[in-house]
């Protein structure tokens, strides 16, 4: 069928139930965006201890000004002239006009500012790398469930030790192997520091070059995850009428793959928010290992130096990016399961 | 098996789900004896004497310093197995110790979890409406609420004092881990919901706690025990992580500290290769062990995944007279044990239809070797049908009709 007429199809399908649909997960993710606020609004306060002091405690040795000492009190809430409400609507206030708040640690400057420097790095790493595994480890899956019984089912339990590794393990094995011993890429960083920052291949490709060892890392330890997850489905899908009739009809074997993968996809898509958690989790951790410039490595900074509102503004800001993968994640699986458009 | 957070996927969950608890009371939970599972099996059981006996068996003292005067770590030697740390503590002593307060933590969090995930999952499941929204609603938010950052900031208030304790890591891990186990119980406790015993014991006029305790729970029993694996794998990855990080106190003895002082020491950039891989690969090992046991379950579950995994060998050595050269596409034989010949008026080797082994469509599965063998045997592509399909969708009603044993006519063409 000619893909024209097919998405024309689809847009038409698209207006009626699958707007519904679509509204509804749109709705869940703005509750769940809000609770994550919340939480991360009284985290600070249930804990047993004062984070004023504590922060204060690993100050030691700069100079604590009055104006750094209300705006600790302000963010954890040791301020008690206002109610606890009174707070959180003030809380809610500042993220609304984007104030995340002060980080101590980088001098003072606001979270904000310290989060678009990093941001930038950790999306191209760590998209380019979910992409690259999920279609990989896709193909890969289909591959063992069509060639069951074959050599290729030695390939599980070797990735199943990829999987279990955790991800700066397989961070420390890269550097030793790849950059120390071999030499091939460099072993952290995001680019030469010397470099000049302009759109020429030099620029690009060092880049590159420094991108490609984390990105492998990640993609090794993640694809193992829909390699299992596709096959499994890929095996139940295989016994489907459809697949046996396509079977009949003596349309070539790769075609009748192709059947089946279309429709095994779906749960893989729709798996997608469990394992984008894990997947940002690991690339985090692979971020610190790599002194890779991004959310993770200055999210391990702002541990070791207590500031929190650097912390919470990370946190926000990757649920947020993970709340709008999901979304996307629901999107697409919208657009290619007509079961979806013909609900209500 | 659908994970998401679509609704669609529940439908989608309780069908393929739909396939656990159909086998015979004597059954239940008896894995199949696949390599993976008994490597599985063995790994975790090794890891286990270790974390209670680790500590005892350790050379050294892990907190001992050795030397006062040596300033780099020093490689693996007869005095130190395994080298010694920058700090010069002995890492073979380390690795044997730490292993306790890892496996501590993550059974902890998968105990706890589990038993969220039941509360949560099976409640909602069983109640419905209002409830079951509201709760999947929960479970649904801390399914896409990212994890591990989520415990950084909580770590990251904790207080050092109370970093150390490890039944306390394990609680906090567990919050973060029980909603995906709660999603598929709660998948399964709806599709167990209708099934006829539930309903009659309802009719009956039992207590909804005893339907919950004595009807639907003993059949989840599968479901939950790959739940425990996944959360306490969770646990595993999770804790190794917060250690790494420093976030518990990095002087307690665990894998993810040693990893921690090892990125402190620059071990990766300068070679000191005995101050990671030992405990890495521990935590690889841990993890892989729990995985393979996960596997197994996989296979208990979904007995198309046990035969899929089949070499040929394997599957002559299972009672397939001659195994296929390959599987041929949209059929999966369901090997199960050659039945007792006539004891239900069934003629031996004749393919039976087991409820519960249907596929959402009721595609083509058949259960003893003998009966696959006659049909590989013919010259043509043939079909092994039973004459009666099941072919409900959602599945429900014949899944929950008993095993039919109705004598299929075998080999026949194509249906239709």
């Amino acid at each position: 069928m000619p893909v024209t007429t097919d998405l024309a199809r689809v847009a038409s399908d698209l207006t009626g139930a699958a707007v519904y649909v679509i509204s509804r997960r749109i709705g869940f993710y703005l509750l769940t965006a809000i609770a994550a606020v919340t939480v991360i609004f009284f985290i600070p306060r249930v804990m047993p201890g004062n984070p004023v002091s504590a922060v204060l405690a690993k100050m030691q040795g700069t100079v604590v000004t009055k104006q750094t000492l209300s705006a600790l009190q302000a963010e954890f809430g040791s301020d008690t002239r206002e109610g606890l409400l009174g707070q959180y609507l003030h809380y809610w206030n500042d993220i609304l006009h984007g104030n995340l708040g002060i980080s101590t640690s980088n001098g003072m400057v606001p979270v904000t500012t310290v989060i678009r420097g990093a941001l930038p790095w950790t999306l191209g790493l760590v998209g380019t790398a979910t992409v690259i595994s999920f279609i990989l480890g896709t193909l890969l899956g289909i591959l063992v469930a069509w060639r069951r019984g074959s050599w290729l089912d030695t390939l599980l339990p070797a990735t199943t030790f990829f999987q279990a590794a955790p991800y700066f393990f397989l961070a420390f094995l890269a550097i030793d192997l790849f950059a120390i011993k071999l030499g091939w890429f460099p072993a952290g960083s995001a680019r030469n520091t010397l470099d000049f920052p302009a759109l020429d291949w030099t620029y690009i490709s060092d880049i590159l070059d420094h991108a490609i060892l984390p990105a492998l890392t990640i993609v090794v330890a993640s694809a193992a995850g829909w390699i299992v997850g596709m096959r499994n489905v890929m095996i139940t899908t295989m016994d489907e009428d459809y697949v046996l009739i396509a079977q009949a009809k003596g349309l070539p074997k790769r075609r009748v793959v192709w059947y089946a993968a279309r429709n095994a996809i779906l749960p893989s898509i729709s798996g997608f928010s469990l394992a984008i958690g894990f997947v940002v989790s690991g690339a985090l951790l692979t971020e610190i290992v790599f002194s890779y410039p991004g959310l993770g490595f200055i999210m391990l900074s702002a541990v070791q130096e207590a500031d929190y509102a650097l912390l919470q503004g990370i946190f926000l800001v990757i649920t947020m990016a993970v709340l709008v993968a999901n979304l996307a994640a629901d999107f697409v699986y919208v657009f290619l399961d007509p079961r979806t458009r013909q609900e209500a | 098996m659908a994970i998401g957070s679509t609704d669609l996927d529940d439908a989608q969950a309780a069908d393929l789900l739909q396939l656990v608890p159909e086998a015979p009371a004597g059954r239940r939970l008896r894995l199949p004896r696949s390599p993976k599972v008994l490597i599985g099996l063995a790994g975790l059981t090794g890891f286990l004497v270790l974390a209670v006996i680790g500590p005892w068996i350790a050379p050294y003292n892990p907190a001992e310093t050795f030397s006062t005067t040596a300033s780099f770590p020093q490689p693996p030697s007869a005095a130190h197995l395994l080298g010694t740390t920058q700090q010069q503590q002995d890492v073979f002593s380390q690795l044997l110790a730490g292993g306790r307060s890892t496996i501590l933590v993550a059974f902890v969090a998968g105990l706890v979890a589990t038993v969220l995930s039941v509360v949560v999952g099976v409640t909602a499941g069983y109640a419905g409406g209002l409830g079951d929204d509201l709760l999947s609603m929960l479970a649904n938010f801390f399914l896409v609420l990212p994890a591990l950052p989520l415990l950084i900031v909580i770590f990251g208030f904790l207080p050092p004092s109370q970093g150390s304790d490890d039944v306390l890591i394990g609680l906090i891990i567990a919050i973060t881990g029980w909603a995906f186990g709660a999603r598929i119980l709660r998948a399964q406790t709806l599709s167990l919901r209708t099934r006829d015993y539930v309903e009659s014991a309802r009719v009956i006029g039992e207590r909804g706690w005893r339907i919950i305790s004595f009807e639907i729970l003993p059949n989840l029993i599968p479901i939950l025990a790959s739940s425990f694996l996944f959360t306490v794998l969770y646990g595993v990855g999770t804790y190794t992580a917060l250690a790494f990080l420093g976030l518990v106190n990095p002087n307690h003895v665990s894998w993810g500290g040693m990893l921690f002082y090892a990125q402190v020491a620059g071990a990766e950039q300068s070679g000191y290769w005995w101050l990671f891989i030992p405990p890495g690969l521990a935590v690889a090992l841990l993890g892989t062990s729990l995985a393979l046991l996960n596997f197994g379950i996989d296979e208990f579950i979904n007995p198309r995944l046990r035969a899929a995994g089949l070499s040929r060998r394997r599957a002559r050595r299972a009672g397939a007279a001659r195994p296929p050269r390959r599987f041929v596409l949209g059929v999966t034989p369901v090997l199960r044990s050659v039945p007792p010949a006539g004891d239900d008026g069934r003629p031996r080797g004749a393919p039976i239809r087991t409820a519960g082994r249907c596929s959402r469509s009721g595609g083509c599965a058949w259960t003893t070797a003998p009966a696959r063998a006659r049909c590989t045997r013919s010259s043509t592509p043939t079909w092994c049908c039973t004459a009666e399909r099941c072919s409900a969708w959602p599945g429900r009603a014949a899944a929950a009709s008993p095993p039919s044993p109705t004598p299929s006519p075998g080999c026949s063409g194509p249906p239709g």
